[in-house]
C-alpha cells in the first residue's frame, strides 16, 4: 500500500477516538508509519454486525415487555455478547446461563446472582429487576 | 500524576508488539514495531471452524495473542518477567508499587472494560495489551499502543478489564524485561534467519488444514460453499467476521502483511540479502490483495454487487497462491 492510498474515510466508530497507524510505503519505496482515519470497508463490515445485534436486541427487549423473555437477554445482545461468551463470563456452565434467559427462571433468580449479572453488564440491579420502567436506561459504559 | 519520567507516548499498528518495543525501548534496546513482529514469528494465518468466537469460526491472520510477549524475549535471550495474580488487589497493589519506581510494565486487559474504547468496539476480547504510565487520583493514565495519545481509565474498570473472564483471560498478567542484552552484541543476521525460517516453515508446511497456506484454502473452500446454504444473513455476517478480523481487530490482515513486509525491507537493510527486498516488495503486494478481498466482501454485504461468494472464494486462493511463492522464495534465501 502506497501513501497516498491509505484510506482516509473519517470511520463514524473512530469519530473523537484519535487515528489508527498503518504501514505503507513511500515514494522512494521505503516503509514509514501513518495515521489512517478508517476505511469505508471496515465500517461497512461493523456498521453490519452491529446492526444484526440490535435487531436481536429489540426483539429480546419486546419479549421481555411482554414477560416471554428474561431481561438478560436483552443485556446480553445490548452487549454485543453471545450465550458462550456471557456463560464464560460469568463463570457459568451454559446450561444455566440459557435457562435464565427464561422469563420464569429469570423471576426466582437470587439477588446476588443478579447483583453479579448487573456487574458484568454494567448497569445497576434496578435496570434488571424493574426492567419495565426502567426500558429508557441505555447502559453506557 | 506521577508520570514515568521522560515518558513518551507512540502511536503503534498493533498493541502487543507496540508494548513489547515500548517496554524494550525503555530498557534501552531500541527496536521498530515490524522488528519485533517480525523476529517473534508472529505471522500466521489459521482458520480454526471448530472454535467460534462470536458464532463464527474463528480467523486470525497473526499468532495467538500472548505469542510476541512469550516468543521474543526467548529468541533474543531477554529474561522477563510474566506475572499473573489470584488477587486482584494485590494486582493492583503491586501495579502502584512499579509506577513510584518508575518500573513500565505491560498489561493484558479485555476490550469490553476499557471504557476509552469506542463502545462499538467494546467486544469480549480479552487479549488486548496496555501500559500504564501514571495515576491521578482514581484515574490511571494508559499508554495505550493503538490509540495517538494517552488515555485515562478509572481504577475500578482497569481491575476488572484486567481480571475479566472468558477465553484467554487475562488473570492479571503484568510483563516487564528483567535484563535485557547488550544490543551491540546481538547477532541480527542470525536473528532475523531463524526468525523467517520459523514463519516459512508453519505457513507452508503446518501439519493441519487450518495452519498457513492450507488454511487460506480450506477458507476459500468454505466461502466458495456458502452461496449454497441460502441463508443471507449467515453469509453476510460469515464475510464481514473474516473481514473484520482482517482489518480492524489489531490491524488485522492487510495491516499484518504490510508490517511483515515493512520486516523484511528493514531486514534486507540488516544483511544485505536482495532477495529479502523483492520478497518485501511482493508480500506489499500480498498485501493489496487481502484488501481487495475485504473490499469484495464488504461489496457483498452491503449488497452493492450482485456476487456470489463463489465468485470472490478464487480472491481468496489467490491470496494463499501469491503467499505460497512468496514463502518460497524465503525459503531459498534462509
Amino acid at each position: 500500500m502506497k501513501i497516498d492510498d491509505v484510506p482516509q474515510d473519517d470511520n463514524r466508530t473512530f469519530k473523537g477516538y484519535g487515528t489508527k497507524a498503518v504501514y505503507a510505503v513511500d515514494e522512494q519505496g521505503r516503509y514509514t508509519k501513518t495515521a489512517t482515519s478508517g476505511w469505508a470497508v471496515e465500517e461497512v463490515v461493523l456498521r453490519d454486525v452491529l446492526d444484526d445485534f440490535d435487531a436481536l436486541a429489540v426483539d429480546a427487549k419486546n419479549r421481555a415487555l411482554r414477560g416471554e423473555a428474561s431481561p438478560i437477554e436483552f443485556f446480553l445482545y445490548r452487549r454485543l455478547m453471545d450465550l458462550p461468551s456471557l456463560a464464560r463470563a460469568m463463570g457459568l456452565a451454559k446450561w444455566r446461563v440459557r435457562r435464565h434467559l427464561k422469563a420464569k427462571v429469570f423471576k426466582r433468580l437470587n439477588t446476588a446472582l443478579l447483583q453479579q449479572y448487573a456487574d458484568l453488564f454494567r448497569i445497576d440491579l434496578t435496570a434488571l429487576t424493574h426492567f419495565k420502567e426502567t426500558t429508557d436506561i441505555e447502559p453506557d459504559h | 500524576m506521577n508520570l514515568i519520567t521522560n515518558y513518551q507516548h507512540q502511536h503503534f499498528a498493533h498493541c502487543e508488539s507496540g508494548v513489547m518495543a515500548t517496554l524494550l525501548k525503555y530498557r534501552g534496546m531500541e527496536l521498530s514495531e515490524p522488528m519485533v513482529f517480525g523476529l517473534s514469528g508472529a505471522l500466521c494465518f489459521a482458520f480454526l471452524p471448530f472454535m467460534k468466537f462470536g458464532n463464527m469460526p474463528l480467523v486470525s491472520y497473526r499468532m495467538f495473542p500472548g505469542h510476541i510477549v512469550k516468543a521474543l524475549p526467548k529468541r533474543m535471550g531477554i529474561s522477563y518477567l510474566r506475572k499473573r495474580y489470584k488477587n486482584p488487589d494485590q494486582a493492583m497493589q503491586e501495579l502502584d508499587d512499579y509506577l513510584e519506581k518508575e518500573l513500565l510494565v505491560g498489561l493484558q486487559t479485555s476490550a469490553y472494560h476499557t471504557t476509552y474504547f469506542p463502545p462499538e468496539m467494546r467486544f469480549q476480547f480479552n487479549a488486548h495489551n496496555i501500559i500504564i504510565v501514571g495515576k491521578e487520583g482514581d484515574e490511571y493514565l494508559v499508554s495505550d499502543p493503538v490509540f495517538d495519545s494517552i488515555q485515562r481509565i478509572q481504577a475500578v474498570d482497569l481491575k476488572l478489564a484486567r481480571f475479566a473472564k472468558g477465553l484467554s483471560a487475562p488473570r492479571g498478567l503484568a510483563h516487564y524485561p528483567l535484563e535485557v542484552p547488550d544490543p551491540e552484541q546481538l547477532d541480527r543476521v542470525k536473528l532475523i534467519k531463524a526468525a523467517i525460517k520459523k514463519t516459512v516453515n508453519m505457513m507452508l508446511y503446518a501439519p493441519v488444514p487450518w495452519i498457513g497456506i492450507k488454511g487460506i484454502n480450506y477458507l476459500a473452500r468454505r466461502v466458495a460453499k456458502l452461496s449454497s446454504k441460502g441463508d443471507a444473513r449467515y453469509t453476510r455476517l460469515f464475510l464481514g467476521n473474516v473481514v473484520r478480523m482482517q482489518e480492524e481487530i489489531g490491524t488485522g490482515g492487510g495491516g499484518f502483511r504490510f508490517m511483515y513486509a515493512s520486516f523484511l525491507q528493514e531486514a534486507f537493510q540488516e544483511t544485505g540479502w536482495q532477495v529479502l527486498q523483492e520478497a518485501s516488495e511482493r508480500m506489499t503486494a500480498v498485501g493489496d490483495a487481502w484488501r481487495g478481498f475485504a473490499l469484495a466482501c464488504a461489496q457483498m454485504v452491503k449488497k452493492s454487487s450482485s456476487a456470489e461468494p463463489a465468485e470472490i472464494a478464487p480472491l481468496l486462493r489467490q491470496c494463499g497462491e501469491n503467499e505460497r511463492q512468496l514463502y518460497k522464495l524465503l525459503k531459498s534465501a534462509v
